[in-house]
């Protein structure tokens, strides 16, 4: 059976699980018509030119998760940032493991979707938010329909998240092949502020795909720093649609930090809807084999007075493929806007490929939008001075790259995670060298 | 130190060094003089190991053994040091940055431990001191934004960061003005011992003052073609080069 009808048949099973007579339903119900009707996109899309799912579409997933899996804190330790201290929320093979979460509901609410959908104390939240500005395309529809768990967090008006969250996803490999469809929510009420770090990390090399929603919801005043650490292994493929509405005078930032998989797609969309905002996209990618990472993007500015930066680093080897596809919508309404797209990417070898398409919509006459795209190699100059420093050829291409990136990072704002990216990078570019020195 | 014999060397199939001979002993200053195109800066590239330069016959010997075959890097860890004549820019790497990963990855080749930080950054204070570089130019990115003279500078910081045994100084006095010319001059000046010694390639006789040479050759036509003592600089200077050329050719 087709990955497509398995799940749709599925829908009934699940159903089982679920309160069917929560509001929450009618929504999943609404959802999977939707994903009926359209679902997964193909290269005949425009937004799927480059990225093929179909390789990723062919396994037999199992869609819900068997058994309860439990991992040792010592085994997976190195998936943590293990030297801050954070909240954190954990999922083995998409279900909650409360031995390895820290929770809170002291002031903030970092818990459990599962609990936010079930509880009345949460309903009026979940009511505002639920769903209200995720897409309804085949993908974010079919994560709608199956939406039973994932993070959520609620930082209410005028406090401050006193350390940041971690949500970290793993997959056994228990099972062949397993999907997962995590749903996360995230409120930052006006004048708060909150840090977050998300990784989806499977153990072993059986096919995982993951196709994750996260619906953030950014208020006035408020400042949310979302982390994506994205390192995974070669057979494990991630759908990564996250959507974001910020009101007046808000902060929000997301760095994506793609490092590995097999297919990666990232679905970024950053809804301003307020004066003075800004909204910051940085990524930096870092690619061989034969892996694909697409980024596409989309800020949607509707007011005057507001910012959005993006600034996106590739570097590709081997047979790697990456696609940078930003698009930047500009209202009549929304004047003085100050957008900025950069996209530069490195390519290591004659066999691996970068597709960069900006997409500029400008209504407004009085605005600052500008977009730039780089492709080149690495400069053979700069590694014969750094060799006649003494300095290795392998270690002067990596600090050379690193050096590429190295805009991206210095606006990571944790110290422990910038430098954890640091060390992923150097195991990435397999050299022992210090970066961040 | 460096012996250089018979070096035939070519980039892109012409051939720019035909028949070099050079003979460099520890506590030693050679200057190489010479006009526009004769070969200078192919010779410093060549001696430092850059690839796109083919040598076709000849040696290079440091302290009797052939490095040619060796990667840049290699003679780098083997005490090379190449003061570049337009050194690269390297946005994101820090100064400092550099130099440490340069010590320590030297150290790495040979065999020693890193250089604990509190002694790298002693080493640093001290030679920039030598040099008389601003601290905040230790944290700015490698070159970038620099003027020619703030680059020559640094170049001359990190050699002094390296201690080379053999220390190639390609034009370092094109882009200084006299100050900087004599701050960089005396830095080369205390760097000098008689376990080193220093290859400086010039245009002009004007550095040749501060640093003042055993023995000066003139290189022409991918040759040296006329050697001699400091006198001969002045000599160059006075009557330019075309009496050479002509000597030559006659």
């Amino acid at each position: 059976m087709e990955l497509k009808e398995k799940l749709v048949s599925s829908f009934l099973a699940f159903e089982n699980t679920v309160d069917v007579d929560a509001a929450v339903h009618d929504i999943r119900s609404q959802a999977i018509k939707i994903f009926e009707e359209k679902g997964f996109p193909t290269k005949k899309e425009e937004a799927w030119k480059y990225t093929s799912l179909n390789t990723v579409l062919k396994h037999d997933y199992s869609i819900f998760p068997k058994e309860e899996n439990a991992l040792e804190f010592k085994d997976i330790k190195k998936y943590f940032i293990h030297d801050l201290d954070t909240y954190k929320i954990v999922f083995i093979d998409g279900k909650y493991s409360s031995h390895l979460s820290e929770t809170t509901h002291d002031k903030i609410d970092v818990c459990l979707m599962s609990s936010a959908l079930s509880h009345d104390k949460y309903k009026s939240v979940i009511d505002t938010y639920f769903n209200k500005i995720a897409k309804q395309d085949g993908l974010t529809s079919l994560n709608t329909a199956f939406s039973k768990e994932g993070a959520y967090i609620f930082i209410p008006k005028n406090k401050l998240a006193d350390k940041p969250i971690q949500i970290i996803h793993f997959s056994t490999g228990k099972e062949s092949a397993q999907m997962l469809q995590p749903r996360n929510l995230i409120v930052a009420e006006e004048n708060s502020q909150v840090q977050i770090v998300e990784r989806h990390q499977s153990l072993n090399d059986n096919p995982v795909l993951t196709n994750s929603v996260t619906e953030i919801f950014v208020d006035k005043n408020a400042i949310v720093d979302y982390y994506k650490i994205q390192n995974d292994h070669q057979n494990a493929s991630l759908i990564d649609n996250t959507y974001i509405e910020q009101q007046a005078n808000s902060i929000a930032s997301v760095h994506t930090f793609a490092f590995g998989g097999n297919i990666t797609r990232n679905n970024l969309n950053f809804y301003q809807k307020g004066e003075g905002i800004d909204s910051i996209l940085n990524g930096v990618t870092i690619i061989e084999g034969k892996q694909h990472v697409d980024h596409n993007t989309l800020v949607h500015h509707t007011e005057p007075n507001c910012e959005s930066h993006q600034d996106y680093k590739g570097i590709f080897d081997e047979k790697a493929t990456g696609v940078f596809n930003g698009k930047i919508i500009v209202n009549k309404e929304a004047q003085k806007t100050n957008a900025f797209q950069s996209n530069n990417n490195i390519l290591l070898s004659d066999k691996a490929t970068i597709n960069s398409k900006p997409q500029l919509e400008i209504f407004a006459d009085d605005v600052k939008c500008s977009h730039g795209c780089t492709i080149g190699q690495l400069d053979d100059n700069a590694l014969f001075y750094m060799k006649s420093r003494g300095i290795a050829e392998k270690e002067a291409k990596a600090l050379l790259m690193y050096a590429f990136a190295n805009n991206v990072l210095e606006s990571v704002k944790i110290p422990q995670l910038k430098t954890r990216i640091n060390k992923l990078i150097a195991n990435k570019l397999g050299v022992n060298i210090g970066f961040d020195l | 130190m460096l012996e250089i014999k018979d070096l035939h060397a070519s980039v892109e199939g012409k051939e720019i060094l035909k028949g070099l001979n050079l003979n460099v002993k520890a506590g030693e200053i050679h200057a190489i003089m010479g006009p526009n195109g004769a070969g200078k800066s192919t010779l410093a590239s060549i001696v430092a190991g850059k690839e796109e330069y083919e040598v076709t016959k000849g040696n290079i010997l440091l302290d009797n053994e052939d490095i040619e075959e060796l990667a840049a890097e290699e003679r780098a860890h083997k005490g090379v040091f190449l003061s570049f004549q337009y050194p690269v820019e390297i946005p994101g790497v820090t100064v400092t940055n550099f130099m440490k990963t340069a010590i320590n990855e030297t150290r790495k080749a040979q065999g020693l431990e890193e250089m604990p930080a509190k002694d790298m950054l002693k080493k640093i204070r001290e030679k920039s001191e030598l040099l008389e570089i601003d601290r905040k130019f230790l944290s700015r990115s490698l070159n970038e934004g620099f003027s020619g003279g703030e680059k020559k500078r640094n170049e001359i910081f990190q050699m002094a960061m390296m201690e080379p045994k053999l220390a190639i100084l390609d034009e370092t006095d094109s882009g200084l003005d006299i100050d900087a010319l004599r701050i960089v001059a005396n830095g080369v000046n205390k760097l000098k011992s008689n376990d080193n010694a220093i290859v400086v390639i010039t245009h002009y006789q004007r550095l040749l003052e501060y640093i003042v040479p055993d023995f000066v050759h003139v290189l022409y036509d991918g040759k040296i073609v006329k050697s001699g003592t400091k006198e001969l600089a002045l000599e160059l200077e006075e009557k330019g080069y075309d009496w050479i050329k002509e000597e030559i050719n006659a």
